[in-house]
């Protein structure tokens, strides 16, 4: 009886020197949290001069990845595309592991005005005004690399039926690259992708297209803000105007 | 005498502060902890020009950060580390610094197999993931020299990419599933029948996920928890790609050689937030397929 209380005790008093610790982190996050808030207000509402002009010459590709249960608020997505399409960005790559934005999405714009759906196997493009969107899910990333590696096998098995004096196979990136458009699912690097979840994490966006993407968390979709988007596209551009004329093998520092 | 009296004050306070670590981590395993961290160990050079030192001190700054942080995460009970030593894209840097990097690689090896070093008081086994063919003769030799004599070693485990990139190692498990799979159709025709996988309407499933995780470098490893990449950059620049689908990216603004007890015990602090909610994806994934 006494071996369990003070087990129970030393789990106690583990437990709150634990929480002692998690006590700054948790104080950083909130005062981070409303200066961002500060900072995003005065943004949308004009009031930093530098935020109003975004160039938008490096940002080619934009990839959007969303927690799959707030994906479900297809209303957030619509005005997060509107907010892009108002920016100015031309290509957006929106994806979320289950799929849901496939479903959800694609139908709401098929009905818009101005639709014209290209199909691909697996991925819809939808064109909305002068904005190119892309669904993807999870199906896209691993399971395509799958796909393409058995495209490129099957090349490599047809030339002898049976094989016994072939060579090994030797295939480069940009067999895979090909191999990959050729079962269509090819699509451009994006190079921003903007992470909408509780945590900075990929979720399995299709591996082959963000070896140099910059990837940005930008909290819940829930609580998005138009200022948010603005920064870290005005941040992006600024990045990579410092990278002009200087290839990429030099600022890919370690 | 001097000397012996600071040797046993700076021996009291070592032992001061490992006992005060100890304590840290035991604290802090009261919360989930990570199983694999792997780093992308950014920011030597610009330490360098920051201190207006030679970049090859930038570097030798950072092998020091190495061992502290696979110290302090081998004491936490992490069981796998790892890290991106050099891109493939890195090859295409000054011949001298690629060289001096080299050469530093080749001298730390053999620093590690010796017998005090970190690697026999924990019984570490190294892993080099890479395509090692690229790398020169001395080099090359050093890191399978040190695969294969820590491979039977039980204790953690120590993932070193060089002359990595992520997808050229999915390339590479593409190439070896093939291989496999010729192998496996010479054995039907031997055995009297033809592979079934290969008619019109499987064309799609020759190959699996599943054939290619078994091919990756990582396929012994699971997947990292967090990737911390130093400098505050916000690319994965071609690391770990495939295996990252859960992992905590996490990118501090610290550059690596400064990188330290307290940076990495905040890495912990941060993962253990989001876990819960990395944990109920991971399940809810794990239980669709």
């Amino acid at each position: 009886m006494q071996r369990v209380q003070s087990s129970k005790i030393l789990r106690f008093t583990l437990g709150f020197f634990w929480c002692l610790l998690h006590l700054p982190v948790s104080i950083v996050h909130l005062g981070s949290y409303l200066i961002k808030q500060l900072l995003y207000y005065m943004i949308s509402s004009g009031l930093l001069q530098k935020y109003q002009n975004l160039q938008l010459d490096k940002l080619r590709y934009l990839a959007i990845v969303v927690e799959s249960e707030e994906a479900k608020n297809t209303t957030k997505i619509k005005q997060l595309l509107s907010w892009l399409s108002s920016i100015g960005v031309k290509y957006v790559t929106l994806y979320d592991m289950e799929g849901v934005l496939k479903k959800s999405v694609e139908t709401d714009l098929k009905s818009s005005e101005n639709p014209s759906v290209a199909d691909g196997n697996a991925v819809a493009s939808v064109h909305q005004e002068r904005m190119t969107v892309e669904l993807l899910s999870f199906s896209d990333g691993k399971g395509a690399v799958a796909k393409a590696a058995s495209f490129l096998c099957l090349q490599y098995l047809e030339g002898d039926s049976v094989g016994y004096n072939k060579m090994e196979p030797v295939f480069t990136e940009t067999d895979v690259t090909n191999a990959l458009k050729a079962v269509g699912h090819g699509g451009p690097d994006p190079d921003l992708l903007l992470v909408y979840g509780p945590a900075r994490c990929h979720l399995g966006f299709p591996a082959w297209r963000i070896r140099y993407t910059e990837i940005v968390h930008m909290g819940s979709l829930r609580s998005m803000k138009y200022g948010a988007v603005v920064k870290a596209i005005y941040d992006f551009s600024k990045k990579h105007q410092n990278y002009e004329n200087m290839p990429q093998f030099v600022y890919e520092h370690f | 005498m001097e000397t012996q009296r600071e040797n046993s004050a700076s021996n009291l306070l070592g032992g001061v502060w490992c006992f005060l670590r100890k304590c840290l981590f035991f604290v802090l395993s009261f919360g989930p902890m990570p199983n694999h961290i792997a780093f992308i160990m950014d920011g030597n050079r610009r330490y360098a020009k920051s201190r207006r030192v030679k970049q090859g001190n930038g570097h030798r700054a950072g092998f020091t950060a190495l061992t502290s942080v696979l110290q302090y995460c081998y004491e936490m009970g992490v069981k796998y580390v790892t890290v991106y030593a050099f891109s493939i894209e890195n090859f295409k840097r000054q011949p001298d610094e690629v060289q001096s990097l080299m050469d530093l690689m080749k001298q730390k090896i053999d620093e590690l197999l010796k017998e005090e070093s970190i690697v026999n008081k924990y019984r570490i086994r190294i892993n080099f993931w890479g395509n090692l063919s690229l790398l020169s003769e001395p080099v090359r030799l050093a890191a399978e020299k040190a695969m294969a004599s820590t491979a039977r070693n039980t204790g953690p485990v120590f993932s070193v990419c060089v002359a990595y990139t992520s997808t050229n190692e999915i390339m590479h498990a593409v190439e070896e599933s093939c291989v496999e799979k010729r192998g496996r159709i010479r054995k039907g025709y031997n055995n009297g029948y033809k592979d079934e996988s290969v008619q019109a309407d499987n064309k799609d499933s020759v190959i699996s996920v599943t054939d290619l995780e078994r091919h990756l470098y990582t396929s012994d490893c699971p997947d990292p928890d967090i990737v911390i990449r130093t400098s505050g950059e916000t690319r994965l620049s071609n690391f770990l790609l495939w295996q990252t689908t859960f992992s905590h990216l996490q990118n501090p603004v610290p550059l690596w050689p400064e990188f330290s007890f307290r940076h990495l015990v905040w890495a912990i602090l941060e993962y253990q937030r989001i876990y819960p909610y990395l944990e109920q994806r991971r399940t809810s994934s794990k239980e669709k397929n």
